[in-house]
């Protein structure tokens, strides 16, 4: 794995999932890698994740579901970010955030429903997920401007809640992202970015996307807390979140962190990233991936066993079985649902349009004829 | 609320101080409006149509943003869908097209792509249109760039009251309005304004001089000069100006009775010709109103060309003459 001007990212596991004990990298294990009960949930969520990308990639290529990007390779940075938040917090993802979608109580039919083409995907707000999650964001970068202005609304609300965006190494290059970085720093704002430098924007590596040595350091022209992570290393990430998170609670401003990953997928579905990057890279990003290394050391702390492996295995097969039916068993909405939530008080002088569009679906009904 | 603002009171002022009433006003009402720009907190912003508002109501609510347009209606859109009710100025419309991809791709469809679970309820103010010798890129008159997005709503006042009532409906609306204000009439007139709170419709637009000869439809500055015409013209032609006002969604139901009794046509507008709004009229009166039309539909409008710098830019402008000349040539023609 080729990582580009590599600073020292915290870590506290090395790739096999052995405590990092030596060298300048080595620091003294955190609270959470004592926790058994959150590094199970942590590795279970990792591991839904996984089993999600991978069906999700299978009902792409039957064409059950459309173009979808795999997380695969960085569950750890996702399932970080959604278990490092309260409910009440405001999550602004980008697109390639499964695991927290899935932590914070998305249900998996509805994701399906997401990249099935289906607007309802982004219309529910599970219970546990609070109501000021944004939905997934195509346009790169441009939840950063909506992450400083939630994050600004909660200060002038006198709230206690704080907006953690996420984005990917791409975005990091674009305006929006700078710009917002700069409002947050300039307003003290309670938000955290995390990068997921996954070292690939489509077929663009790291080293032509920045000459900056890390991605995390354009939040020093921001006056901003910075901090590289390895974003394989849950630990690592959980504990760097845990505490970006707590201070921008305590008023103490904004964070950036750069998660450094790799992708090990395609960029989605409809990229074939053989075209633009050698095996034996990937290969080697294999050796260092996020879930083989957390299953390792659960299982040298006595936390993990086969058994449970296997059982938990058969759980998620069961879940996604079970979802993916679900998702199936949704049909599409009418075509006037178009019309529906354009604006709540509806222009009067739209009222042929729809009138029209019925018209058109009665007339290609089944083909229609000629 | 302040003591002052119980009871309506009416002031003689001009369209730029109608925008601070309004602000004002809708400040005072609800205390989740606030408003965020640039140089709109000290300074008042360039026009001065923030003027007192952040000594009033502190930074916390009339916030001064860093130079970065995109930021600012990005941050809106943020904003709105935290629960505030964000005013955003861009200082001139010149300097809109950073935010054009907040608002087509985020702002006007959080409401359908999240199916109602998210919206944006947002007011991006700008000055715009020419006529007032400003530097480069300050005259601008794009607003059919707007009017062309599904799930925006474009405003455009052209006198004190409407600015007042327009802008409050405009705030009080649940979607993300456009609300571009003509600054050639920033301070041309005083009229008298009723700061009652009083919003104005936003689907209907505004019949200013009633007649039977021709419809003269236009919007902005422009309606200076069409009611100078209207006066200048009186014993001549009997016309029928509307001030189109909501350019999205546009009240044909006004426009298409008006053209129903008088049977001509005449738009005006300063915008460049193609694709400008006067073709989205021009088309209704083609697809509905033919049989009624005794001329073909005129359009008098900025030309096609990159807007000229201020020493030539009277020569872009619409001159009262030039629309006397249009509606003498669309009395004069026929079928």
């Amino acid at each position: 794995m080729t990582l580009h001007n590599l600073l020292m990212p915290l870590q506290y596991l090395t790739a096999d999932g052995e405590v990092l004990s030596e060298g300048k990298l080595a620091k003294e294990l955190p609270e959470c890698a004592k926790d058994e009960s959150l590094l199970i949930q942590a590795y279970r969520w990792m591991s839904l994740t996984r089993a999600f990308d991978q069906k999700a990639v299978a009902l792409q290529r039957t064409g059950i579901i459309g173009t979808y990007p795999s997380s695969l390779g960085q569950e750890a940075i996702s399932v970080a970010c959604g278990m490092a938040l309260e409910a009440e917090d405001s999550f602004v993802p980008y697109y390639r955030d499964h695991g927290s979608f899935l932590v914070r109580g998305q249900l998996i039919e509805h994701l399906l429903l997401y990249w099935g083409g289906d607007e309802r995907g982004s219309a529910f707000s599970p219970e546990k997920m609070a109501e000021l999650d944004m939905p997934i964001c195509v346009p790169i970068a441009t939840q950063a401007s909506h992450a400083v202005g939630i994050a600004s609304a909660f200060k002038i609300q006198q709230k206690k809640q704080v907006v953690l965006c996420t984005l990917g190494d791409g975005a990091s290059s674009k305006g929006d992202f700078l710009e917002a970085l700069n409002l947050a720093g300039s307003w003290h704002l309670p938000v955290i970015f995390v990068i997921n430098n996954n070292q690939w924007a489509i077929s663009v590596p790291r080293h032509i996307q920045s000459g900056a040595p890390s991605l995390a350091q354009k939040a020093n022209g921001a006056g901003i807390a910075n901090i590289q992570v390895d974003g394989n290393d849950f630990i690592a990430m959980y504990e760097a979140l845990s505490e970006a998170l707590q201070r921008a609670r305590k008023g103490k401003g904004p964070m950036v962190i750069e998660a450094i990953s790799y992708r090990l997928s395609d960029h989605t579905t409809a990229d074939d990233a053989s075209r633009y990057r050698d095996q034996e890279e990937v290969d080697n990003a294999w050796k260092k991936e996020p879930i083989k290394r957390l299953q390792s050391y659960i299982h040298n702390q006595g936390y993990w066993d086969k058994k449970a492996e296997a059982c938990m295995q058969d759980d998620l097969h069961t879940l996604l079985e079970k979802s993916v039916a679900k998702y199936q068993g949704i049909a599409a909405e009418q075509p006037e649902a178009m019309f529906d939530h354009l604006y709540e008080q509806w222009p009067s002088n739209m009222d042929d349009q729809v009138d029209a569009c019925s018209e058109k679906f009665a007339r290609n009904r089944d083909g229609g004829s000629l | 609320m302040n003591q002052q603002y119980d009871m309506a009171q009416e002031h003689e002022i001009t369209l730029v101080e109608a925008v601070n009433l309004a602000l004002h006003r809708a400040m005072l009402a609800d205390e989740s409006v606030v408003m965020l720009g640039e140089d709109i907190g000290k300074n008042g912003g360039v026009f001065r149509a923030t003027d007192g508002l952040q000594q009033e109501f502190g930074f916390a609510r009339v916030m001064d943003t860093p130079l970065a347009e995109t930021t600012i209606a990005g941050a809106a859109v943020g904003m709105s869908v935290a629960g505030l009710k964000p005013v955003a100025e861009i200082q001139f419309m010149g300097f809109i097209f950073a935010t054009l991809e907040h608002l087509v791709c985020h702002a006007a469809r959080m409401r359908n792509r999240t199916r109602g679970r998210l919206t944006c309820p947002m007011v991006l103010r700008a000055p715009f249109g020419g006529g007032i010798h400003a530097p480069e890129h300050h005259s601008e008159s794009t607003e059919a760039l707007f009017a062309h997005i599904p799930g925006l709503r474009v405003v455009i006042p052209s006198s004190p009251a409407r600015a007042y009532g327009l802008l409050l409906a405009a705030i009080n609306n649940p979607d993300p309005v456009i609300f571009l204000e003509p600054k050639r009439l920033y301070r041309a007139e005083k009229h008298d304004v009723i700061d009652n709170g009083e919003a104005l419709p936003l689907d209907t637009c505004f019949t200013l001089r009633e007649g039977q000869d021709v419809t003269l439809i236009s919007w902005g500055a422009c309606i200076k000069e069409c009611l100078a015409v209207c006066d200048a013209l009186a014993d001549e032609v009997s016309i029928e100006l509307i001030d189109l006002a909501t350019i999205k969604p546009i009240d044909f139901v006004t426009l298409e009775n008006s053209i129903k009794k008088t049977g001509r046509c005449v738009i005006v507008h300063e915008a460049a010709k193609t694709c400008g709004v006067g073709a989205e009229i021009a088309a209704y009166v083609a697809e509905h109103l033919m049989p009624y039309c005794k001329s073909p539909v005129k359009r008098l409008t900025g030309f096609d060309t990159v807007m000229p710098y201020f020493r030539n830019e009277q020569h872009y402008m619409i001159s009262e003459v030039d629309i006397a000349d249009a509606i003498r040539t669309t009395m004069a023609a026929s079928f």
